[in-house]
């Protein structure tokens, strides 16, 4: 029981912004509100809503390696495409019966976890420094987005999975739920959305608990310097390792849940504007803290998704000019700055604990 | 076929390899080498580069002096983004990549919403010749030639120049060379600049031998990346070098197993080199020497 209470307690910490009664009484009221929200709309926007929602997995994880760890991965998008190709192949060869297609979503994640240990062996073992790391894993991307794209022909395929090259793979099963009486299939809808919901607080929670454990200290030591921490007695690689595989299976999920929405993936998905994509997302929204993550990928979102009704070609331009902006005007994200803002008259201990820029 | 030609055909590949990395990196290496900055937005330089050459040909003007104005171009646009953005972040590199990918984004983008998807491109010049069996291109003979050209040219610009002096003496020890009287702030600016017309140069010097698309960057970058990373951060000692060790593994897979094997080729070369030798050639090379 005090194990337990010791557990759930760090659910606050030096590492999360929002603590005391206030801030939770606030999660409660969003997270009420997320629940009701499907009452007062109907089921194909909330299975848009559901579309924001698998993105943000895999900012959380870019949240944590690069806000967290200080090591800069452009190659969140590798991951997301394998474990969504991973599902994909899965889920088309063994159906989704008996509800296979979690345990494919298992398994998709695992693969991209592990593919993530294998490049971040080479990587931390190597002990590439922050510039390097970013273009070695964007380098990544780019040539398994090459080639998938080169999959065309009918000699690609795994058991019945054809990769079909730049069109991508179409016809996976979505999320099924086993369910007496019937399986649930989760099509973008209400059920897809507590499936969803309920996956993202519990990975938000999850990851407050981490980033204020010893581990995610240790993590934070390492960004603010490696050789420090490394005197300290931690070794260094492993923990960033740890921390590079567990943002990879975030990514992972977030491909999963993406293939399963829509139903299919291309190699777009993992290009040079799909990669740049989640940079923009932590970068504006606040790298060095899950929750304005969490808030700046859903407001950057929305606001790409209004600026793509309006004028499509506009949106990326706008993207660009927000980053550049955000890393010119405020390094540390605009949501963050707005969240401290906000904070300030409430908290007397604002002033205290501020860690540099990674 | 007899060894001769055998053996030209392989060189040949070797050399268009050659070209095409040295090429490519070689603005990435400068402005890597000399300021510690990686700049994403280089395949976005050399697809302007491209694009000027282009425009300029289709205007009337010979392709040389089309291909000189491309550099020319890329490396002022180069000097803007380093007063307007770069500068900013010299203490920050990942900031610094993190806002050249932003550039990127609009130079690709707003490059498809000002022209189009797609432009009508010059032919390739000098036509063809025969060794053996095969027909070679004459053109990727001169791109073999200027990218060797270009290092010799770097290398008496770095080593022989007043520039050269006061660029690497404002690399060793930046408050010195300031306190010396330099006007490091200038160097930095013009090295920028460099750097961005040398990408420009290679834009210029492709865009005859391919089609012109706003995203035709990221045919580039992939290699020029792999380059600098197994080179490191010096450009003679380690671009060359990296870029004919890479010239072999990339032309060896190839011809055997055709375009996307020699990437993949390079991609693994890559991370095995940094497992080694985490500096790169050049890092090895210097220690060795120090």
């Amino acid at each position: 029981m005090n194990a337990l209470s010791r557990f759930f307690r760090r659910l606050e910490g030096p590492q999360t912004l929002g603590r005391g009664p206030g801030f939770w009484i606030g999660f409660l009221v969003v997270l009420a509100g997320a629940c009701a929200y499907p009452l007062f709309s109907d089921g194909y926007t909330v299975g848009n809503t559901v579309y924001f929602f698998t993105w943000i997995f895999m900012a959380l994880g870019l949240s944590l390696i690069w806000g967290y760890g200080g090591a800069l991965s452009f190659g969140q998008t590798a991951f997301f495409g394998i474990a969504g190709y991973s599902y994909g192949i899965l889920t088309i060869n063994f159906g989704a019966a008996y509800g296979f297609t979690f345990v494919a979503l298992l398994f998709a994640v695992a693969i991209a976890a592990l593919f993530a240990a294998l490049l971040g062996y080479f990587l931390f073992f190597g002990r590439i420094s922050g510039v390097f790391l970013g273009i070695v894993t964007l380098s990544v991307t780019l040539v398994l987005e090459r080639f998938m794209a080169q999959t065309a022909g009918p000699e690609w395929k795994i058991g019945a999975a054809r990769l079909n090259g730049f069109n991508g793979m179409s016809n996976m099963p979505p999320l099924t739920l086993p369910w007496p009486g019937g399986d649930i299939v989760l099509f973008p809808d209400v059920q897809l959305y507590y499936v969803v919901l309920g996956m993202l607080v519990l990975v938000y929670l999850g990851l407050r608990i981490l980033v204020n454990s010893s581990f995610g200290n240790v993590l934070v030591a390492i960004r603010e310097n490696p050789e420090r921490a490394e005197m300290l007695g931690y070794d260094i690689r492993k923990y960033q390792l740890g921390t590079f595989v567990i943002g990879a299976a975030l990514a992972g999920l977030s491909g999963v849940l993406y293939t399963s929405w829509g139903q299919y993936i291309t190699p777009s998905s993992m290009g040079m504007t799909a990669a740049a994509l989640p940079i923009v997302w932590v970068a504006v929204g606040g790298r060095s803290d899950l929750t304005t993550t969490l808030v700046g990928t859903i407001t950057v979102l929305a606001v790409f998704q209004a600026l793509t009704i309006h004028g499509s070609q506009y949106a990326l331009v706008v993207m660009g000019v927000l980053l550049v902006l955000t890393v010119l005007l405020a390094p540390r994200g605009l949501i963050y700055a707005l969240a401290r803002l906000i904070a300030r008259p409430f908290s007397s201990r604002a002033s205290n604990g501020q860690p540099g820029d990674a | 076929m007899d060894v001769g030609t055998l053996a030209f055909s392989a060189l040949y590949q070797f050399g268009d390899a050659f070209a095409f990395l040295v090429l490519s990196a070689c603005g990435l290496a400068v402005i890597f080498g000399m300021m510690g900055v990686i700049n994403l937005a280089h395949g976005e330089f050399i697809m302007c580069g491209a694009y000027v050459t282009v425009s300029a040909a289709h205007a009337g003007v010979p392709l040389p002096l089309a291909i000189v104005l491309g550099a020319l171009v890329a490396g002022l646009v180069g000097a803007l983004v380093e007063i307007l953005v770069i500068r900013h972040l010299y203490d920050r590199p990942l900031d610094t990549i993190v806002a050249t990918w932003g550039l990127s984004l609009i130079g690709t983008q707003g490059t498809l919403i000002l022209l189009g998807s797609t432009m009508a491109g010059v032919g390739t010049p000098f036509g063809s010749f025969t060794v053996g069996d095969y027909s070679y291109s004459l053109y990727r003979l001169v791109l073999c030639g200027m990218a060797v050209l270009v290092i010799a040219a770097l290398y008496a610009l770095f080593n022989w120049t007043r520039f050269g002096v006061m660029a690497r003496a404002t690399i060793q020890v930046p408050h010195m060379a300031a306190a010396l009287g330099i006007d490091t702030r200038l160097v930095y600016s013009l090295t920028f600049a460099l750097g961005a017309g040398l990408a420009g140069l290679a834009g210029g010097l492709y865009a005859p031998t391919m089609t012109l698309v706003p995203t035709m960057g990221t045919t580039f970058i992939m290699e020029a990346f792999v380059t600098v990373v197994v080179g490191g951060a010096d450009v003679f000692l380690g671009t060359a070098p990296a870029a004919a060790v890479l010239a072999v593994v990339k032309a060896t897979m190839t011809s055997w197993y055709g375009q996307l094997a020699g990437q993949i080729g390079l991609l693994m070369a890559v991370i095995i080199v940094i497992r080694v030798l985490p500096r790169g050639i050049s890092g090895f090379l210097l220690r060795e020497r120090a």
